[in-house]
């Protein structure tokens, strides 16, 4: 380190701030994060004292790709623009799809209703209330064939957020593609498979976690055959930040998940390299601009280093983590609803700059309702202004090199190793769910974020700063109480017209299979095929396995 | 007198508990005594509990939609019971006009997003009183 810097630092403390200071205080005494994480005045070499260019950053495309997995990153593609869609049956969002892809969409990704995510099927009454009303009603393939419609399964990637029951959709995804004539290592996609983040945030869970990782490993070792271009597995931090989590928590307890999917695998008896490759992330994007730049950055680099060095990974495939982006719901206001346009694209522009392979941005009126077709063109929008007008995709991570970037990331990277160190040592990230650590850490975090926004310490626009009386109104969508009685309908008629006979073999081979070791997605394939619902195989599968049940708390 | 007791609830299938958390904290902090049932609850499992814990409210927090069938179903299931005493409270992602209609069949209050905690705290302390 060059020396003069640090004098000189301190002579323009002294000399020139001090000065300042005395007469022109600054607004506040301490500057946080919206993670609460304290922030200098100024950033300097000083700060990066054992910074190694080629250590912590290399290039693009190479280990330990903090500056971006391609070597060309945007310059070659932009990422992919997939927003989330789905609600009413499968016809409605079949319309949806056709839109968004008309409009320049370059992915799908299936928004789930939640009987499906938890395995209930749309005529049980658990259902009730609930058909088609977050998400689209998929009960058997009868509705996954509507789905898709009409949608080349070879032209377009899916990604379905399904987690518990992700096999039983992974698996009527591969029937519509055989049934359109389209070989499985043509078909491309993710399925979010992440059950571990479901315990800690999103809470749609099915299965206590041991069966639950073996379906996990059982896809792992099935597609690494059979769908070489799927991506398993979506290690996802969003729900965990939007369940409160700080930007440090999400990265952390994100990639220890990851590793404990590796550890499975490998357990499994996979090789690492089969497997690893399918592995991608799902990110959240909140209005912090440069700590969520840091995370992603330091994600990049911690997931390298540790697939090469821990898990003894040798193809580059296995080190790059790959991630998906979507910016943070939780972040949006249900007062002013326009500012939230101006929130998303300030995140987007987060994700982009953190070198995303794809993202999807939040529609205004989502603290409202689901999406209208208006809010969603403009969220689309949004990211092809950033991608086509505003230049930032002209070089690759234009940050790298910023003085506060590369020590934001390196206080990312430091704070989540101390994370792993303490999960390790209750035993590993299962034990730690069971014992409630992550979700208690995430609740004390949302509840000091909720004590400081009471308190005005920190601020929402709209909310608790620059109050109107006078909401704008934004029209609405609203799903019709007909989805449900025709969902109810259709599922009905499936279950009395197909054959029984295949339908009961499939079901009653299925649980057989589930009682031993063998790999359970063929047996589920031909469940899916002989149209036995989603709540069927997951009841035949719960017979076996059991059910979770959460350390309620608050 | 003793304290108010709340069953904060998450009734259907939905998992978006971030809410429904920080609520009961915050009442717990304001001094009352809250019972939390955990996720994925039946509406008769929401009713049942309330009944066995002797509760004087039930605030229930639905993010999925599925809002005017579950609050209805716990109103009418509460009728059934001679406990319609119990004050019925909520809130989540709940349009204007299902506001209206919850009110209108009984819902006392709903809380919607942006909504201080004291707010919420304010009108149980006035709204809730100890059942004998």
């Amino acid at each position: 380190m060059d020396g003069r810097i640090k004098d000189s630092l301190e002579l323009w403390e002294k000399n020139v701030l001090e000065k300042h200071l005395q007469k022109n205080p600054e607004s506040k005494e301490k500057f946080t994060t919206l993670s609460n994480q304290e922030i200098k005045r100024l950033y300097t070499p000083v700060d990066l004292e054992d910074f190694d260019y080629l250590r912590d950053l290399g290039f693009p495309g190479e280990y330990p790709y903090t500056r971006g997995v391609q070597p060309t990153m945007y310059r070659g593609k932009v990422w992919t623009m997939r927003q989330f869609a789905g609600f009413g049956t499968a016809e409605d969002t079949n319309a949806r799809y056709k839109y968004l892809l008309s409009q320049g969409q370059t992915g799908l990704s299936v928004a789930f209703h939640m009987p499906t995510l938890m395995g209930v099927d749309s005529d049980s009454p658990r259902a009730r209330g609930e058909v088609g009303k977050c998400g689209v009603a998929i009960d058997s393939l009868a509705d996954m064939e509507i789905l898709f419609d009409g949608i080349p399964l070879d032209k377009v990637t899916t990604s379905m957020t399904i987690n518990g029951p992700a096999s039983i959709l992974l698996c009527m995804y591969m029937a519509v593609a055989e049934k359109q004539g389209v070989s499985w290592d043509k078909i491309g996609g993710t399925i979010q498979n992440d059950i571990l983040k479901e315990y800690i945030a999103q809470k749609s869970w099915l299965f206590p976690p041991k069966p639950s990782i073996r379906l996990i490993t059982d896809i792992f070792a099935f597609c690494s055959k059979h769908v070489p271009k799927w991506n398993t597995i979506s290690i996802s931090g969003y729900h965990i930040r939007e369940a409160g989590s700080s930007a440090l928590q999400e990265l952390a307890f994100t990639l220890k998940d990851g590793f404990t999917y590796v550890e499975a695998g490998i357990e499994a008896g996979l090789n690492v390299d089969d497997f690893a490759p399918r592995l991608s992330f799902f990110f959240n994007a909140h209005n912090d601009f440069f700590e969520e730049i840091a995370k992603y950055r330091a994600a990049r680099r911690i997931w390298a280093r540790e697939m090469r060095e821990t898990y003894k990974a040798k193809d580059p495939r296995s080190w790059m983590l790959r991630f998906h982006t979507q910016t943070a719901g939780c972040s949006l206001t249900a007062q002013q609803p326009l500012n939230n346009i101006v929130r998303v694209t300030i995140q987007a522009l987060a994700a982009v700059l953190g070198g995303t392979q794809s993202l999807h941005t939040n529609s205004m009126d989502e603290t409202l309702a689901l999406p209208t077709e208006l809010a969603v063109t403009v969220a689309l929008r949004t990211q092809q202004i950033i991608a086509e007008e505003s230049g930032v995709i002209n070089t690759i991570d234009p940050l790298g090199g910023s003085y506060f970037v590369e020590k934001l990331t390196n206080e990312m990277e430091k704070g989540a190793y101390e994370y792993f160190r303490k999960i390790d040592d209750l035993g590993g990230m299962v034990k730690a769910i069971e014992l409630g650590y992550p979700q208690r850490e995430i609740m004390d975090h949302a509840y000091w974020y909720q004590q400081a926004v009471e308190k005005g310490e920190k601020t929402i626009v709209g909310v608790n700063k620059y109050i109107m009386q006078e909401e704008i109104p934004i029209p609405i969508l609203k799903i019709d109480d007909e989805v449900e009685k025709k969902q109810i309908a259709r599922t009905q008629e499936v279950k009395r017209t197909r054959d029984k006979k295949a339908w009961e073999n499939a079901l009653r081979e299925l649980k057989k299979a589930a009682t031993g070791k063998e790999n359970l997605i063929p047996y589920i394939y031909n469940a899916v095929k002989a149209y036995a619902t989603i709540g069927e195989i997951v009841d035949t599968l719960k017979e076996v396995f059991g059910e979770y049940k959460e350390p309620a708390m608050f | 007198m003793r304290k108010v007791r709340i069953l904060m609830a998450k009734p259907g299938l939905d998992g978006h508990d971030r809410g429904v958390k920080i609520v009961s904290r915050a009442l717990r902090d304001a001094g009352f005594e809250v019972i939390y049932t955990g996720l994925h609850q039946t509406p008769e499992d929401v009713v049942n509990i309330a009944l066995q814990e002797d509760v004087d409210a039930i605030g229930m927090s639905v993010l999925s939609g599925a809002h005017n069938y579950l609050f209805s179903r716990v109103l009418e299931l509460l009728k059934e019971k001679n406990a319609t005493d119990i004050v019925v409270f909520g809130g989540g992602i709940i349009p204007e006009d299902d506001v209206k209609y919850l009110k209108s069949i009984g819902v006392k209050e709903l809380f919607l997003p942006g909504t201080p905690l004291e707010t919420i705290i304010n009108w149980a302390k006035e709204n809730i009183k100890p059942l004998s």
